[in-house]
This record gives C-alpha cells, sequence and structure tokens, in this order.
C-alpha cells in the first residue's frame, strides 16, 4: 500500500535524506485526514460537551459521542463500554487503582515476563500496596507465551490476569481467544489485555477474543496523542469504584456524600480531550476505509521481507518467533558487538528513524540476558523501498564497526 | 557523515585503555544511563594528591566505553582538584566529535563516576 501521500510528514528530509519512519510502535504518524479533524473541530465545533445548552454544545457533542460509537463499533463493542483515558497507561492505571481496591492479601496478579512498563508497574505497584501477590507468566525460548505456565499459576486467588495482546520487543501474537478461554475455566480472575501494539494493525473483536477488558492508545493506531481507550464489559464497569473523582463522573453531589453517573461517565472526571476524540474517530474512519484486512497483509509482507533480508546479514540476533505469520509490525534485533544506540545513530544519518534501548520492557531485558535491542517497527504507510533503506543502514553499521 | 564514529573513538571502543578490576583500589563509583543500559564503573588509586592509577569496567554504547577509555588516559597521573573541575566541554574536546543532546549522557558517565570516586576518597 503506498500511503505515504497521506502522510505529510513524511514529506521531511533529514541530512539530504527523506525520512524512513520506522519507529510506529512508539507513535504512528498521522494521515491528513486526522490532523484535519482535529483543525476542523477546533475552527468549527469547540465548546464544552454535555453541558451546554446551546447548539454549538449540542454539535460537539454529538460529533464527540459519534466518535465513541465509532471507536466502540471499530472493536465490536457497544458505546457504553468504552471509557476515554489519555494513553494505554492510564486506562491500565484506571484498572490497577479500581480493581485495586477490592484487592485482599492472599490475592494474586498474574501478568508475564513479557510486558511493557505500562502493563507491569501499575500492577506491581498495587500489589505491594495490598500486600497481594504478583506472578509471572514465563515466555518459552522463542519468546512465545508458556501457556503452560499460564495454567499452571491460575488459582481461586488469582483475581486479575493482565496480558499484552501484542509484544513490543518480541513482535509475539498472543492466542488471546484460547487464553481467556484458560483463564475464565481455571480462576475467577477478570482478564485485562493490553492492546496498544494490536489496534490499528489487526482486526479486534473484543466479543471474541473474550476478554473482559482491553486497554489502548489512539496515537499507535494513526490518531491523534492525548487521547487512549479502555474496553470494559458492562456488569463489571457497573461494580467498579471510580478511578479519579471530578466533575462529570458524578450524578449528585452533596455535603455527605457523591453517587456517580453510569458507566463510561463514572470513569471520565473532568473535561476530555474532546477534538482528539473526534480525530480519534477520523483515524477509526481512515483504517477502515483501508481496511484493516489489507493493513494487516502490508504489515506481514514488510515484516516477512524485513525477515529475510536480516536473516542474510550475519551477526544479528532477531528476538521472538520466526515467521512474519506469528508477529506484529515489530522487529528487535542486535547485532554481534554493537549496542542498539550505536545502530540507532547511524540508521538516523541515513535518514531512518529507529530506535535502540529497553523499550520500556526492563523485566524483558533480563530474561532474554541482554541490555537493549534495536527495534524496527512499521505501519501502513511504510514500503519496501523504507526496508531497503534500513538494511543498506544495517549494513553501514557493519561496516563502522567491523 | 558519521563523524562520531571517528577511527579513534572505535579503536578505543574496542581496545579499551584502563579496562578491568584495579587491585587495591580505594575507591570506586559506578554510573548507570537507564535510557540505554550503558554502564561505566571507575576505580580509583590516590597518592599525594594525584591519581595514581585508575581502570574501568562497563558496558554499553561505543561513546560511553570510548569515553571511559579516552577519560582515564587523560586523568591518569593528574592531580586531584583539576580532575574535580573537568566539565562536560572538557570531555567533549577529549572525545573531538560532535555529541547530539540524546547521547550527551553516554559521554559523561565516565566523567561522573571518576568525580563520584574521587569524592568518596575525600570523605573517608
Ligand atoms: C505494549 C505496550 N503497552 C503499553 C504501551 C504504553 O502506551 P502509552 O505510552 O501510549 O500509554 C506501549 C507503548 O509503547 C506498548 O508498546
Amino acid at each position: 500500500m503506498n500511503l505515504a501521500k497521506d502522510f505529510p510528514i513524511l514529506k521531511r528530509k533529514f541530512n539530504g535524506k527523506r525520512l524512513v519512519y520506522l519507529d510506529s510502535a512508539a507513535t504512528s504518524q498521522k494521515p491528513r485526514q486526522v490532523i484535519s479533524a482535529l483543525k476542523e473541530f477546533y475552527e468549527k465545533y469547540n465548546a464544552n460537551v454535555h453541558r451546554g445548552v446551546y447548539n454549538l454544545s449540542e454539535e460537539a457533542t454529538q460529533r464527540y459521542e459519534g466518535a465513541r460509537t465509532k471507536i466502540a463499533s471499530f472493536i465490536g463493542a457497544r458505546a457504553e463500554e468504552i471509557v476515554f483515558t489519555k494513553n494505554c497507561t492510564e486506562a491500565l492505571n484506571l484498572l490497577a487503582y479500581s480493581l485495586g481496591k477490592e484487592l485482599r492479601g492472599r490475592d494474586e496478579i498474574l501478568i508475564s515476563q513479557m510486558e511493557h512498563h505500562s502493563n507491569f508497574v501499575p500492577w506491581q505497584q498495587i500489589a505491594l500496596e495490598r500486600g497481594a501477590k504478583l506472578k509471572f507468566v514465563e515466555i518459552t525460548k522463542e519468546g512465545k507465551l508458556n501457556l503452560a505456565s499460564l495454567k499452571k499459576q491460575l488459582s481461586k486467588k488469582t483475581k486479575v490476569v493482565a496480558l499484552t495482546h501484542v509484544s513490543n520487543v518480541l513482535g509475539t501474537i498472543n492466542p488471546i481467544k484460547e487464553i481467556a478461554e484458560i483463564v475464565h475455566k481455571n480462576s475467577g480472575a477478570v482478564l485485562v489485555i493490553d492492546g496498544a501494539q494490536a489496534l490499528g494493525h489487526m482486526a479486534v473483536d473484543i466479543k471474541k477474543l473474550g476478554a473482559d477488558f482491553y486497554a489502548f492508545s489512539g496515537h499507535k493506531m494513526l490518531g491523534p496523542l492525548g487521547i487512549g481507550c479502555l474496553y470494559g464489559k458492562r456488569e463489571l464497569f457497573q461494580k467498579m469504584k471510580p478511578f479519579l473523582y471530578g466533575g462529570k463522573m458524578i450524578k449528585e453531589v452533596s455535603f455527605v456524600g457523591t453517587t456517580f453517573a453510569e458507566p463510561p461517565y463514572k470513569f471520565e472526571a473532568g473535561t476530555q480531550p474532546i477534538a482528539e476524540v473526534v480525530a480519534l474517530g477520523a483515524a477509526v474512519d481512515y483504517l477502515n476505509e483501508k481496511g484493516m484486512g489489507k493493513i494487516e497483509e502490508s504489515d506481514r509482507k514488510l515484516v516477512s521481507y524485513a525477515l529475510k533480508e536480516l536473516g542474510k546479514i550475519p551477526e544479528i540476533e532477531i528476538y521472538g518467533p520466526k515467521t512474519a505469520e506469528e508477529r506484529g509490525a515489530v522487529i528487535a534485533f542486535n547485532i554481534k558487538g554493537v549496542h542498539s544506540h550505536d545502530v540507532a545513530t547511524i540508521l538516523d544519518s541515513e535518514g531512518v528513524a529507529m530506535r535502540g534501548g529497553h523499550h520500556c520492557c526492563m523485566p524483558l531485558m533480563s530474561v532474554l540476558k541482554i541490555p537493549g535491542a534495536a527495534r524496527a517497527s512499521f505501519h501502513i504507510y511504510n514500503t519496501k523501498e523504507d526496508v531497503d533503506a534500513f538494511i543498506r543502514g544495517i549494513r553501514k553499521v557493519r561496516e563502522v564497526f567491523k | 557523515m558519521q563523524e562520531i564514529y571517528k577511527e579513534n573513538i572505535l579503536d578505543h571502543f574496542k581496545h579499551p585503555r584502563n579496562f578491568g578490576p584495579l587491585k587495591g583500589a580505594q575507591a570506586s563509583a559506578r554510573e548507570v544511563n537507564t535510557i540505554c543500559g550503558d554502564e561505566v564503573e571507575v576505580q580509583v588509586k590516590i597518592k599525594a594528591g594525584k591519581i595514581a592509577d585508575i581502570k574501568f569496567q562497563g558496558q554499553g554504547c561505543a561513546i560511553s566505553q570510548a569515553a571511559a577509555s579516552i577519560l582515564t588516559e587523560e586523568v591518569k597521573g593528574k592531580n586531584l582538584e583539576g580532575v574535580q573541575r573537568l566539565e562536560k566541554n572538557d570531555v567533549l574536546k577529549m572525545l573531538g566529535i560532535p555529541i547530539s543532546p540524546a547521547r550527551l549522557k553516554c559521554a559523561l558517565l565516565a566523567l561522573y563516576a571518576t568525580k563520584n570516586a574521587i569524592k568518596q576518597t575525600k570523605d573517608k
């Protein structure tokens, strides 16, 4: 798919070379349609939502709630099952804080060795605070989730299982449907899925996956910065305590107490980033128009080609599953004897933007016994030529460090 | 183009000087760069107000390791006061390469570790 023309930033040049953007796992670029939606909102519809009785506020509210419906149906959910947050991290914190309030001493939280710090630190800290136990599902040598390890650690004590859909380092796509069956059969735990690296890359049907909660960031799925979402089953949202308190999340407030609004509003305290919500709706339109099947296919082609070309270079170690079919749109690797930051610096001088380091997965780095890794990640605007530029850069690294 | 990976820098990275444990060290200090996981540990021996010997151990990017190698060569035998006065720009001059803001911490790890190690010998 050559969609680069829809992404104005890709016209930029660095050191006289065109920008080859291979850091979409950190944040994706935005199509013109999303940028225009932001501008259009501020120029035509800007008003606070749900409060004004005037026309303008009514129009803003329609656009805002319309986007919620769009985003919900994008993952096969209902509008009231989508809570807006500022990013995936805040969505996971909402869960850790709210579910954490119910945790007691003997309860257990189960996460995995491959979690991003966003789906790791909140659970670790809540466990410490509540005196609950944090346990870890192990990964296999190939970088997949060890389902036997998952099953073995589940029990009546397990209250929360929180796992990533796609690893931002290994690229592993975890079999959520199978995991949901295992979790719900062997415990009473709720299953929380971190969808940051999945949404916008693959079709997600939340009801088919069977997860109880699903968190994601708008900015990684061609949407604007500053807006994330948390999907949750309605009956669970209804039982849960709020995370943040304040305006808009209440039903009635008196000097002695407060009753809370129905979900999703119960979890949306204060004025939300309204324009960003609307623009995320535009991103969903864009993704739908291109077709999630096509996007998946484009990712797979790029990853498959990149794996093949990297495989031809000696002294490269690639982490995670071997084939593109088993992977999301990221490839993390190391070149023997070269630190990942040196790799990134040399590629940068070639106009190729990618990164090195621990990718917010320090526990996983210790399991892999590496200080960090270089990582190339893709989205629909990337092309075969981008992979070629990347591979040329890698060859240059080897020349410099030979 | 790749001015930062000059022959001299790569040579220090591949063949670091003053690398390894220092027997009879009076103090040591470790610095890490949490962004990329670079580590430098510096050990010193002090005699008559001078750095009698200095060695480092560590792992990380070429800049952090080459900087440690170059800095330890530079300060060996030098007056403690002089070393404590060294600053960012002195290290950049020793390296002789353009360092972007993102890589500055890498270049300065060894300096911080060295100063901390010296400070410890004074505190004793
Ligand atoms: C797997 C995974 N989870 C969570 C996050 C956190 O996303 P955000 O920083 O947008 O909250 C990321 C982002 O890097 C990620 O890759």
